[in-house]
């Protein structure tokens, strides 16, 4: 597929030094689409958000205007943005909270318009220092320029953000961790339903949570209007998204695609991209969005890079990140550290995720060490069977969360396409890459 | 006399006065504590657990499920190597290994001196840049063997403070302009909406 040259929607400044300073923003058609918005209707700002087909960019991928509209029925006292981004090989969040941080206070202001509520958390995760500043400081640029505070821009509407720091825990970005989180308990996720925070929220209340890139779309959406976002991309995936290659690739980075228009084999490839695997070796495997999905193989390569595109191959494109893998790679190691990752990160409320994740983590380990033994493939894949009954994808519940049935992806992943290599390490005691 | 200075008490009361409820400032206010002291003290959370309406082991239950609060004392430069899967495939445990040797520590050691804890961490969102660390939870990208030492050299010479402030990542945030949180307006306008909630959801045909 050609590489089409969408508008950057998300990404147009990034090429200036000072792109998180109002200056620049206000230069840049910065507040415009705050403008725009408050000469319409609440009503028409959501609908023109629905319209636009924006689908939720934290990892579930849900329709924010459709978010919304369950909730707009009664008043709505929160709006909270979920900055957590700790999915690992997951770093597009980063980049927008530093880089362009008054596009998501811009966004956030207009939500918060749209919503009608009169108060909104920003919630990052706390290891985004220099994000936390960045964030801060524009709000407090905002509040001096009028665009946030009492009476924003003479339009009679009022709204206080606040920024909140997390505080290293992977947990709280699933959003009613999160939630918990933020009244200043452990991130332990609530027990659903309801499955939206919407209806019981932040202090009991309704609250709508979203993500920092959805957010940030929508100065853009409101100023050029939902039909030129769904003019981008294809079918249920529109307007553009923001992918983070990581891993063996020549130039890793954060890219702004048209959804759908370009393909795994494009952004790994391309020389404007990906530019190609390191050392001029093969992709052995790659992972889309976030380490909780199964992974892909060479021969899906030529997968658009759309929401029910990726969902058709039974895996996610999750949080917009992709990992790849060269032929050099060890995958036991590779599932190991993914499987340590969730086990560490677990927050210990059910038997299935906290046990299984220590099983299958101690398991994966010996495998690696070469002191593996041939019943621990079935073990293995045993242990994911009780986590996620079938091991299918979406994985069954059995959980509070998803975090537990979401061990299962890589591991089932990686016996599945490389058991000769599993076979290997039990038999040989020793790993085909040193 | 309090264990918190001044400056961190007036931030810590600001904070509180942001939220509708004063718990949610809990770990706002340990950032600022760990500012002071590097870890969580005692006397900083039993003062942390009267502002927020806790006891002592209520803020110390919550803080212990967090990896940034400290129970334990940290040294001046807390050095987190991301060996999480984008980095890892670009060498992370090499690195790790490499660090551990510099310094003389395991991960979660200290050294002797008091100025570096090594840690090693989960995906710090940096993953273009891998392998990656943090110290004091401000970035460095691409960090080679070579590089490492630079860091290290420079840090204890003192040539990073301006780049690595000390500990607390809210020591460079301050908060200017917003409305003030007035409790009596928060109960006034929560006792509204629900009103107007009950209303939509009698009049309404119960639809929410
Ligand atoms: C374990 C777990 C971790 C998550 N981490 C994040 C995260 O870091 N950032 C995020 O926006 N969403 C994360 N999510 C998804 C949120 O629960 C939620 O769906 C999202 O914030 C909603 O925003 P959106 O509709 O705009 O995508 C996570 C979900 C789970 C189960
Ligand atoms: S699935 Fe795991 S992380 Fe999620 S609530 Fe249960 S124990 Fe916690
Ligand atoms: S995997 Fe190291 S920063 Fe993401």
């Amino acid at each position: 597929m050609a590489i089409t040259e969408p508008p950057k929607i998300l990404t147009s400044r990034l090429a200036f030094e000072d792109s998180h300073r109002l200056e620049r923003y206000l230069a840049t058609g910065g507040y415009q689409g705050l403008r725009k918005a408050l000469a319409m209707t609440p009503e028409q700002v959501a609908a023109e958000v629905d319209a636009a087909s924006l689908l939720g960019r934290g990892g579930a991928g849900f329709p924010a205007g459709r978010k919304w509209s369950m909730l707009r029925k009664g008043p709505i006292p929160y709006l909270v943005v979920n900055g957590d981004e700790s999915e690992p090989a997951t770093f597009k969040d980063h980049v927008l909270v530093e880089r362009d941080p008054h596009q998501l206070v811009e966004g956030v202001v207009i939500a918060a318009y749209a919503l009608q509520v009169a108060r909104a958390f920003i919630y990052l995760r706390g290891e985004f220092a220099l994000g936390l500043e960045r964030v801060q400081g524009a709000l407090n640029e905002a509040y001096a320029h009028g665009a946030l505070g009492r009476d924003i821009f003479g339009s009679g509407f009022s709204l206080d953000i606040v920024v909140h720091p997390g505080a290293g825990a992977y947990i709280c970005g699933e959003e009613t961790a999160l939630l918990e989180s933020l009244e200043g308990k452990r991130g332990f996720p609530r027990i659903k339903p309801p499955y939206f925070p919407a209806a019981i929220g932040l202090y009991g209340e309704p609250t709508v949570v979203n993500n920092v890139e959805t957010m940030s779309n929508l100065p853009w959406i409101i100023s050029n209007g939902a039909a030129a976002f769904t003019a981008l991309g294809e079918g249920r995936s529109t307007g553009t998204r923001l992918f983070a290659l990581a891993g063996h690739v020549r130039n890793p980075g954060v890219y702004e695609l048209e959804m759908v228009k370009t393909t795994f084999r494009d952004l790994i490839y391309a020389p404007v991209l990906g530019g190609g695997i390191l050392h001029g070796r093969e992709l052995k495997a790659l992972i889309p969005g976030g380490v909780s999905a199964p992974w892909l193989g060479p021969e899906h390569l030529d997968v658009p890079l759309g929401q029910d595109e990726v969902a058709a191959c039974d895996t996610m494109l999750g949080s917009g990140s992709i990992v790849a893998m060269d032929d050099h790679t060890c995958v036991v190691r590779a599932a190991w550290r993914i499987t340590h990752f969730f086990w560490r990160e677990s927050c210990g409320q059910c038997t299935p995720c906290r046990e299984g994740g220590g099983w299958l983590e101690k398991i994966l380990r010996r495998i690696e060490g070469g002191a593996g033994r041939e019943e621990d493939l079935d073990l293995l894949m045993d242990a994911c069977d009780n986590i996620a009954p079938g091991v299918s994808w979406p994985p069954q519940q059995t959980t509070i969360c998803v975090l537990g049935p979401s061990i299962p992806s890589s591991i089932a992943s990686a016996i599945r396409m490389f058991r000769d290599e599993f076979l290997l390490h039990v038999k040989e005691g020793a790993c085909p890459h040193g | 006399m309090s264990h918190l200075s001044e400056d961190v008490l007036a931030r810590a009361r600001e904070l509180v006065g942001l939220y509708p409820h004063p718990r949610s400032a809990l770990i706002p206010i340990c950032h600022l504590a760990q500012e002071q002291d590097g870890w969580l003290r005692p006397e900083a959370i039993t003062e942390i657990a009267d502002m927020v309406g806790l006891t002592p082991a209520e803020v110390l239950g919550t803080a212990s499920f967090y990896d940034m609060l400290h129970t334990e004392p940290v040294g001046r430069y807390l050095v987190s190597i991301c060996t999480n899967i984008a980095c890892m495939l670009r060498g992370a445990y090499d690195l790790l290994e490499h660090a551990e040797q510099r310094l003389g520590v395991r991960p979660g050691g200290t050294t002797e001196d008091g100025l570096f804890t090594l840690e090693d961490a989960e995906c710090l969102a940096d993953c273009g840049r891998a392998p990656c660390l943090q110290v004091n939870h401000r970035y460095f990208g691409n960090v080679t063997p070579e590089a490492f030492d630079q860091v290290i050299d420079d840090l204890t010479a003192g040539r990073l403070d301006s780049e690595v402030p000390t500990h607390g990542t809210l020591i460079r945030v301050r908060r200017e302009g917003g409305l003030r949180v007035d409790g009596q307006q928060i109960a006034e306008e929560r006792a509204a909406m629900a009103e107007r909630r009950a209303e939509a959801a009698g009049g309404g045909g119960g639809g929410a």
